[in-house]
Formats: C-alpha cells, structure tokens, sequence
C-alpha cells in the first residue's frame, strides 16, 4: 500500500504549478517546512513571502497580492489559517472575491501530538459557512495534486483542506479531478456512505467487510463540500434510502450537515454523521485519536449496522 | 504636477472644498454614514488624488497606476467624494450612497466602483493589503507607488502592527501610510479610551521612516509626500495632525459625528460654513 501526505503532494504540485505559472505567489506563516510550501520557497525564492506568526496579516497580503493580479496560495495550520484569520479570509477574500487559496495542513485529530489547541474540529464548517468560499477535502496525494490544478483554473477564494500524517493513494498518480463532482468509488443499494479526507479510504475498507457479511453499500469520495454534487446525494438518497457520511472533522456543521441540508429538502432520508462528536482533540498518536474518537474502519462498520437497523424499522 | 507652488496648492485647495461639500450632501441624502473621519482627512485626500498620484479615471486597471487603500474603511464618503471629482464617475451619483443596490456602499467594495481598489470597513485590513499590493509592485519591478490611509483608533488593531512588522522586513519604500490622527473614535478620546501614543515612535521603533505634519497644511502634507518618494529601503508613515469634522464648527472634534448623518438644516449650515472659509481664504 502506498502513502502519501496530502501535505506533501501539495508542497510538490505547487512546485509544479510554480513552473508553469509565472502568476503564483505563496505565503506562508513560519510554518513551511510543515506545510511544505518550503519546496517553492527554494525554487522561486522571489514569488514566496513568509508572514512570520502573523497569520491575519498574511491573508490581508495575500489579498493585496490578488488584487494585484497574482494567485496567490497561502498555508499555515487549519487552526491558524482560518481559524485565526477567519475574519480576513471573509472581510478581504471571500467579501473582496480575491483569487487566493487558502491551502491548509495539520486538519483535524491526526495533527497529533500537539494536542487540541492545534487540531481543527471546526474549519470546513467556518470556511463552508462563508459566501464566495470553494471548500475541497481531497482523501490522496494524487487528488490533491488534482484539486490544486483544479483551483488554479478556478478564480476565486478557496479553502483546501490537507493533512498531516501519509495516507494510502486511493487514486492513480496524475488522476484528475471536477471541482463539485462526487466520485463514486464503490457501487451498492443497501446504504451509502459519503466521506472525505482520510474517511474515504477507510470507508473503501470498511465496505469491504461489509461486503462479507452481504450488505452492498456505494461509497463516494465527496472531495467537494462547497459546491457539493446535490444530484449525486439526491440520487443515492432515492436509491439507498440511507445515508452515512464520515469526516476528521466535527459532526456539527461539515459534511454531514452538508448532505443532511440537501436530502432534507428535497429527498428526506436517515442520515448518520460519523466524525468528532463535539469534541476538541488532545495529544496521542495520529493512530490513538482516530480510535480514542471513534474515526475508525470498525466504528463505520457499526454505525452502518445501525443505520440499516433504523431504516429497517421505519419501513 | 508635482511642484508645491501656488498653483497647485490653489488646485488642491479647491478641490478640498469640493470634497467636503459633497461629503456634506451625501450624508445629508444618505441619512447615515461617518462625516467626522471623511471631513479629517479631506485635504490629506485633495493632495493625494490632485497632486501626488498618477491616476487615470479613464483607466481604472492600468497595470503602472498608482493604489490607494482607505484602510479606515468607514470614511468611505471621502473616497467616494474624491473619486466622483476626480472623474470616476459622475458627482450626481453620490447622492445614492448606502441606498440598496448602490456602488457606493457603505463601506468601500472594489467589486461595485471602479477606482476603489480595496473592499475595506474592517479596521486594520486595508494596510495589510496596502502592505500586498507594494509587494506585487517590487516582485514585477513595477513603479507604481502605493498609499494606504488610517485613522488612530484604527493603530488599536493589533494586525496593523503585523503589517507594519512586514512592511519594514520587506524594504517596501513604494508603500507610504498615512495617520488620520484626530484623537478621537467612537465611545471617546483614543487617549481615554486605549491609548495608541506616541505613533510616531512606533512606527519608528518598526523601522520606517516618520514623518509627522500638521494634517490641514496643504503644503506640509505634499512636502511629505515628496520627501515619502525619495526614502529608499524603509517605508514612510506620515502623521498627520487633524481636526475630526474640519470644516463645520460643530462637528469639530466631536466624538459623536463619528459616525451620525447631519440632518438636512445641519447640512445647510455645514455647507454655507465651508463656502464662508473658503471665500475668506480667497479659494474660488
């Protein structure tokens, strides 16, 4: 099985891109060598402004660089990027409409041992509730580099959410992604399960065993939260009639509130949220938080049992 | 353009009037927006837009222009009064400030006038774009200059300060701020209410060069100007000395025309002051 950081695939891609792209500039707060923006400050020292511990400021440049003509990516830890500067990122970015990405590591539990005040429960549910803002959690290395190339083509603010530890490649190398566009990785009629980030592979394992035991569940990389493919949940609401949706982020206000805001309306089916349960995080291993909080392969083969459990009574 | 002689400071005088004039007008149409912090910085607005900057109303985007950013986003008539003069767009639309589908809002919104080059409102944003912008400007090795004007409750922000910790890091000589200092916001003196002083020293104390003036001097505020464009290395802060409400007798240095529209008999009085002095100071 091979891994890889989505971090570090970022940190390539935007190399790649840098060369491409006369255009990009990149900011970072202190933190490059973490969020691997280090790569393009070596390779175009000229085109990367560090900030310092300076996280507000760094987005108020970023939005003078756009406004200037660049496109402008800038990273530092979920926590700080839009959770310090989250104002900024609204007021001068999504307010303003400026062509940054907002391209943040260390998301969610698997930051690890720093601890909770480190890890971001919260971001995708700040970032999603903001007008203009493009919310993508790519699952690999290889879709993120996709994402990244996506968000280039793609004026306008954005929120790309990566992480800290090596995660196995779902995808080919050099696959592609459409912004907005679920990929339906797995196809069945008893559930579906939509995640993101590091839950899709998981979710791939977890269908797996469920497979054993003769329940057919679809599983969809749901990379997209904003704009999120309504058409692809509707369809799989009407055809499954149970939704499970997991995330490495709070079950209050990301994905899963995002997919229940869609069937509610339009095609009200269960939805079961599997991610943090209101909780902040705390030091442990990348590994022991995902079990200590429930973010794991097991906890999705349960929280499907009970979801099919339910949908049963209701028949 | 940029000789200080009679003539220009004629020129910028004039136009000074007019600003305030029509800030008075638009608020008293409005019925809501902030005339103290526009009527303080008129004269400082006069000379940048009639005197020091290349800018062309014909050409909004052109890559050379000078930028300003009114980071005390609020005293969006002063911009919106300069613009309109300067030939952005015509005076008569001032009057639909702050209206529902309005391109003049509230505060500053670049996507909905052209010559407003930041969406500010939000103390302490602006100069940290001003701070972006002379940042682009060196990486491309363009010319252009960029200005950014604040006000001094603004300096309570603490992410002024990271912009200007950045802004002396990064050399950037193109980028010249200006202090609105009229010692007064919102619930009072800033002296009472957080103290910033002494500004000059600390914008010295981060490394830029300062230069403070008498904000109503016309000739003070142009020869720091110029003196801003001939300082290499390190950017200028220029602090200027000003009259919240300059202009109209009973708005001078009064906290509470921070942000309350003049009513229509309050606009006519404003109005007939500002022609009064500037007939006595032989501005035609």
């Amino acid at each position: 099985m091979v891994k890889q950081a989505t971090r570090d695939a970022y940190g390539e891609a935007l190399v790649e891109l840098g060369h491409r792209h006369n255009d990009i500039v990149v900011l970072d707060a202190d933190l490059s060598s973490s969020t691997k923006t280090a790569g393009f400050a070596r390779a175009f020292p000229g085109r990367f402004i560090n900030a310092g511990i300076a996280e507000q400021n760094m987005i108020g440049m970023a939005a003078g660089l756009a406004a200037a003509g660049k496109t402008v990516f800038a990273s530092s830890f979920a926590m700080f990027a839009v959770g310090r500067a989250f104002e900024q990122v609204r007021n001068s970015l999504a307010y303003a409409h400026l062509n940054v990405k907002v391209c943040a590591t260390h998301a969610g539990l698997t930051v690890g041992e720093d601890g909770g005040s480190h890890q971001a429960v919260e971001d995708i549910a700040l970032m999603r509730s903001v007008p203009n803002m493009c919310v993508v959690v790519p699952a690999d290395g290889p879709s993120t580099k996709a994402a990244l190339n996506q968000l280039y083509k793609r004026p306008g603010p954005a929120y790309l959410r990566l992480g800290r530890p090596a995660v196995p490649k779902i995808y080919n190398d050099g696959t592609d992604i459409t912004i907005g566009q679920g990929i339906e990785l797995l196809s069945g009629d008893d559930a579906a399960i939509i995640a993101c980030g590091i839950m899709v592979e998981k979710s791939l394992q977890a269908a797996r065993l469920l497979a054993d035991e003769g329940i057919q569940v679809t599983v969809v990389d749901m990379h997209t939260i904003k704009p999120i493919d309504e058409e692809l949940i509707i369809r799989l609401a009407r055809t499954t009639g149970a939704i499970l949706t997991a995330e490495e982020h709070t079950v209050l206000g990301g994905l899963g509130s995002a997919v229940a805001e869609v069937t509610a309306a339009r095609c009200p089916v269960l939805v079961e949220r599997l991610g943090i349960n209101d909780q902040f995080g705390q030091s442990g291993t990348p590994d022991q938080l995902l079990e200590h909080y429930g973010l794991t392969v097991q906890e999705i083969v349960n929280k499907l049992h009970l979801l099919l459990k339910k949908k049963k009574s209701l028949k | 353009m940029r000789e200080i002689n009679d003539q220009t400071l004629q020129l910028a005088a004039q136009k000074a009037v007019i600003i305030r004039e029509n800030i008075i007008k638009m608020l008293a149409e409005s019925g809501s927006g902030h005339p103290g912090g526009s009527l303080s910085a008129a004269d400082i607005m006069a000379c940048l837009y009639f005197w020091e900057m290349n800018i062309d109303p014909g050409k909004p985007l052109a890559p050379e222009r000078d930028r300003f950013v009114l980071s005390k986003g609020h005293a969006a008539p002063v911009l919106y009064a300069t613009l309109a003069e300067k030939g952005f767009f015509p005076a008569e639309d001032l009057l639909s400030l702050r209206q529902l589908g309005s391109p003049l809002q509230g505060h500053p919104d670049m996507r909905k006038l052209a010559g407003v080059e930041a969406s500010t409102g939000s103390l302490g944003q602006g100069i940290s774009w001003a701070v972006g912008m002379a940042l682009a400007g060196k990486m491309d090795q363009a010319g252009y200059r960029v200005y950014t004007l604040l006000g001094d409750g603004e300096l309570e922000e603490g992410m002024v300060w990271e912009a200007v910790m950045a802004a002396a890091h990064y050399h950037l000589d193109n980028l010249t701020a200006i202090v609105d200092n009229n010692g007064l916001q919102i619930d009072g003196q800033v002296q009472k209410i957080m103290n910033v002083a002494p500004i000059g020293e600390k914008f010295a104390a981060f490394n830029w060069e300062v230069i403070a003036i008498d904000g109503h001097d016309l000739q003070q505020i142009m020869t720091a100007l110029e003196k801003a464009r001939g300082i290499k290395d390190r950017p200028t802060a220029i602090i200027a000395q000003t009259i919240k409400g300059k202009g109209v007798s009973f708005m001078e240095d009064r906290a509470e025309w921070h942000g309350k529209a003049p009513k229509k008999e309050e606009a006519q009085k404003a109005l007939e002051q500002i022609k009064a002095e500037a007939a006595a100071l032989g501005i035609n």
